[in-house]
C-alpha cells in the first residue's frame, strides 16, 4: 500500500490543481462576452453550417467492413504470440479462419461494397452484366 | 487442441460449408444469371443429416464444448428437416418478392449452423456464441424485404429486444461463473450437486438471468412482447423457419441448461416455469382468438406452443422430456408448413394474409386449402395429426408427475386454441368470397412437393409416433 501513496497524492495534486484553477478563472477573471466568442470554437475559423450534417451512407459501409477486417486482425495477435505453443494444429486452424473470412472479402469485393465512387460501380456492373433495375 | 475430436461439429461443418458456398456463388452470380443456390444449401443440410445419423449412439465431443449426444442430435435432425423444407418452400418466394438469393441462403444456412451448435453446446459461452449466429442471422431475414417498412420495423424491433436479452443472458453466465468457477454445463452440474449453495441468493440470481434470457428467445410470456411483430413483418416463410428453427435451438439449449447443469435447483426453478408456463398457454390462445391476421394469429398460437413445451420442462420425468423432443419435431414440421402455405400464396405486392384473404380459398386452390386444413388440425391438437401425439405426451407426462393444474390448462387452452383454428377451415371451406379475388402468384411445384412432404409426415408421426417416439426416448437417457 505504501507504494501507492504517492500515486494517490499526486491524483489529488493534479485534479486538485486543475478544478482550483479553473474555479478561480470563472470566478476571478473579467466577463465581456459577445457573440463572437460565444460562438463554438473551430480552429479559429468563423464555424459553417451546423455540425450535424448528413453523411453519405458510404461511410457507414465502409466502417462496418474495416470493423470486421479489423478484429480479425485483432484475432491475429493472440494467435502470433501463442505461436510457439500451437505450433501446426494452431496455423491450420488460423489459416481455415482466414479461407471463411476471405470468402466474406471476396463477396464484399464482388458485390461493389469497396468501389467508393459511383462511376466505378458502374463501369464494374457492366462487366458483370447487365443489371436489372431494382 | 487437435487430438479432441472433429467428429462432433461435422453437422455444423456441413452447413457452413454449404453457407459459404452460397456467399461464394452469389459473389460471382451475374445479376440475372440463376443459380441453384438453394441446392447447395439442400446438400450441406442431407450432409448435415447424414452424420447425425452415423454419429448417433456414439455420444462424441468436441473440445470439450460441443457434445454430440443423442438430444442434440436429435434436435439437429429437426433443424435439418426445418432448414430442407424452408428452402424449399423459399425458391417461390424469392422469386415473388425478388429477394437477394445469395444473401438469403447464406444467412438461412449461417442461421442453421448456429441453431445446431445451439442445441449440442456444452459451455455456456458457447450457448452464447451460437444464441448470437443464429440471432444476428434471423434478424436480417427478418428485415429482408429492405423496401418494407413493416418488415424493416419488425426486424429492428427485434434486434433491440434480442439485444436486450442477450445482455440478460450473458450476465447470468457471468454469475454463474462467478458461483461455480466454470462455463461448462458439466462441471457446473458437478459444482453444484457436490455444495450445497441453497443459502446463497447469488444462485437465484445466475438462475433468474439465465431464465429471463431463454424466455426471450422462446417468447414465452411475459417475454414475448416482439413475437407478434416481428413475426407479422417479416416474410412468411421467415417467419415459419424462426417460429420453428429459433424455438427447437433455444429450447433444446434451455433443457440442457436447467434439466443437466441445474437440476439440483430444481427446487427453484419449477415453480417460476410453472407459472410461464400457464401464463404462455393461456395468453397466447386468447389473444390469438382475437386477431384476424393470419400471421399474427399463428404467432400468438406459436407462443401457446411454448407453452406446451414449457410444460414437458416442468414435468421432468422420463416422458416429459422425451415429450419436449417430440413436439419440437411434430410443432416443427406443422407449423413450417401451415407458414409455407401463407407464404405460397402471398403475392409481391400483397401478402394476402388477412383472414377474409382465405375465404373461398377451397375453390381456387383447392390442394393448398386442403393441406393448411392438415396443417391446422393438427396445430390444434386433432387426431390423427402429430400435433395429438405430441400433446397427448407432454399433459401425460404433466399428469404423472402430478401437475393436474398446468394439464387442465393445457387442455383447456388447446380446446379454444381449435376455435381459431377451425375458424380459418370454415372461411376457406364454407364462405364465398365477397369482392374482387386476390391476386395470388403461380403456385410453384417445389413448394407444393415440401408441403405434400410435411403433410405424409404429419399424418405417419400422427397415425405411427411409436419409431420416433423411441429414438427421442432414447435420446434423453444419454444426457440427464
Amino acid at each position: 500500500m505504501d507504494g501507492w501513496l504517492g500515486v494517490l497524492i499526486m491524483l489529488v495534486l493534479g485534479v486538485g490543481f486543475a478544478a482550483v484553477m479553473i474555479g478561480l478563472s470563472v470566478l476571478l477573471g473579467p466577463k465581456n462576452p459577445t457573440p463572437e466568442k460565444l460562438a463554438p470554437y473551430e480552429c479559429g475559423m468563423p464555424a459553417v453550417g451546423d455540425a450535424r450534417e448528413r453523411h453519405s451512407v458510404k461511410f457507414y459501409l465502409v466502417a462496418m467492413i474495416f470493423l470486421l477486417f479489423d478484429i480479425e486482425i485483432a484475432f491475429l495477435y493472440p494467435w502470433a504470440v501463442a505461436l510457439r505453443d500451437l505450433g501446426w494444429p494452431g496455423l491450420m486452424q488460423i489459416v481455415t479462419f482466414f479461407m471463411i473470412l476471405s470468402v466474406g472479402y471476396l463477396y464484399v469485393w464482388r458485390k461493389g461494397a469497396l468501389d467508393w465512387a459511383p462511376a466505378a460501380r458502374a463501369r464494374n456492373a457492366l462487366r458483370r452484366g447487365p443489371r436489372k433495375a431494382a | 487442441m487437435f487430438n479432441s475430436s472433429f467428429d462432433a461439429v461435422v453437422p455444423m461443418l456441413c452447413v457452413t460449408l454449404a453457407a459459404l458456398a452460397a456467399m461464394g456463388a452469389e459473389a460471382f452470380r451475374a445479376r440475372d444469371e440463376k443459380m441453384p443456390i438453394g441446392g447447395l444449401g439442400i446438400i450441406g443440410l442431407v450432409g448435415a443429416g447424414v452424420a447425425c445419423a452415423l454419429l448417433w449412439n456414439r455420444n462424441t465431443s468436441s473440445f470439450g464444448v460441443i457434445v454430440a449426444d443423442n438430444f442434440g442430435l436429435f434436435v439437429t435432425m429437426v433443424l435439418v428437416i426445418v432448414g430442407i423444407l424452408t428452402i424449399m418452400f423459399s425458391s417461390q418466394v424469392l422469386e415473388v418478392d425478388n429477394l437477394p438469393r445469395g444473401e438469403y441462403y447464406a444467412l438461412l444456412l449461417f442461421g442453421i449452423a448456429g441453431m445446431m451448435m445451439m442445441a449440442t453446446a456444452n459451455d455456456l459461452l458457447v450457448v452464447f456464441i451460437s444464441l448470437e449466429i443464429l440471432s444476428l442471422a434471423v434478424y436480417v431475414l427478418t428485415g429482408i424485404r429492405r423496401d418494407d417498412p413493416r418488415s424493416t420495423e419488425a426486424a429492428f424491433k427485434y434486434f433491440l429486444l434480442g439485444a436486450f436479452s442477450s445482455a440478460f443472458f450473458l450476465y447470468g453466465i457471468a454469475f454463474t461463473y462467478g458461483l461455480t468457477g466454470s462455463t461448462r454445463l458439466d462441471r457446473i452440474g458437478a459444482f453444484l450437486a457436490a455444495q450445497s449453495m441453497s443459502d446463497n441468493p447469488l444462485i437465484l440470481v445466475a438462475l433468474g438471468l439465465l431464465l429471463v434470457g431463454f424466455a426471450f428467445k422462446i417468447s414465452a410470456v411475459p417475454f414475448h412482447m416482439w413475437t407478434p411483430d416481428a413475426y407479422e413483418g417479416a416474410p412468411a416463410i421467415v417467419t415459419g423457419f424462426m417460429s420453428t428453427g429459433v424455438k427447437a435451438a433455444a429450447f433444446a439449449a434451455f433443457a440442457r441448461v436447467f434439466l443437466s447443469a441445474f437440476e439440483p435447483f430444481s427446487q427453484q426453478w419449477v415453480p417460476v416455469i410453472w407459472v410461464l408456463a400457464a401464463a404462455t398457454m393461456i395468453l397466447g390462445t386468447v389473444v390469438g382468438v382475437a386477431q384476424s391476421n393470419l400471421k399474427r394469429m399463428l404467432a400468438y398460437s406459436s407462443i401457446a406452443h411454448g407453452g406446451y413445451l414449457l410444460v414437458g420442462l416442468v414435468a421432468a420425468n422420463q416422458i416429459g422430456k422425451a415429450a419436449i423432443l417430440f413436439y419440437l419435431l411434430a410443432y416443427a414440421i406443422t407449423n413450417l408448413a401451415a407458414f409455407g402455405v401463407i407464404a405460397m400464396l402471398a403475392s409481391s405486392n400483397d401478402e394476402n394474409e388477412e383472414l377474409r384473404d382465405y375465404k373461398g380459398l377451397w375453390h381456387t386452390h383447392p390442394a393448398l386449402a386442403a393441406m393448411m386444413t392438415v396443417c391446422l388440425l393438427s396445430l390444434g391438437g386433432l387426431p390423427p395429426t402429430v400435433g395429438f401425439v405430441g400433446k397427448w405426451y407432454i399433459f401425460s407426462a404433466a399428469v404423472s408427475s402430478g401437475y393436474y393444474g398446468l394439464a387442465v390448462i393445457g387442455m383447456l387452452t388447446s380446446v379454444v386454441s381449435v376455435f381459431f383454428y377451425l375458424r380459418v377451415v370454415v372461411m376457406m371451406y364454407m364462405s364465398e368470397r365477397e369482392g374482387p379475388e386476390p391476386v395470388r402468384p403461380r403456385i410453384a411445384r417445389m413448394g407444393m412437393v415440401a408441403l405434400t412432404l410435411s403433410v405424409i409426415l404429419i399424418f405417419y408421426l400422427g397415425i405411427l409416433p411409436t419409431r420416433v417416439l423411441d429414438y427421442a426416448a432414447e435420446s434423453i437417457a444419454t444426457i440427464f
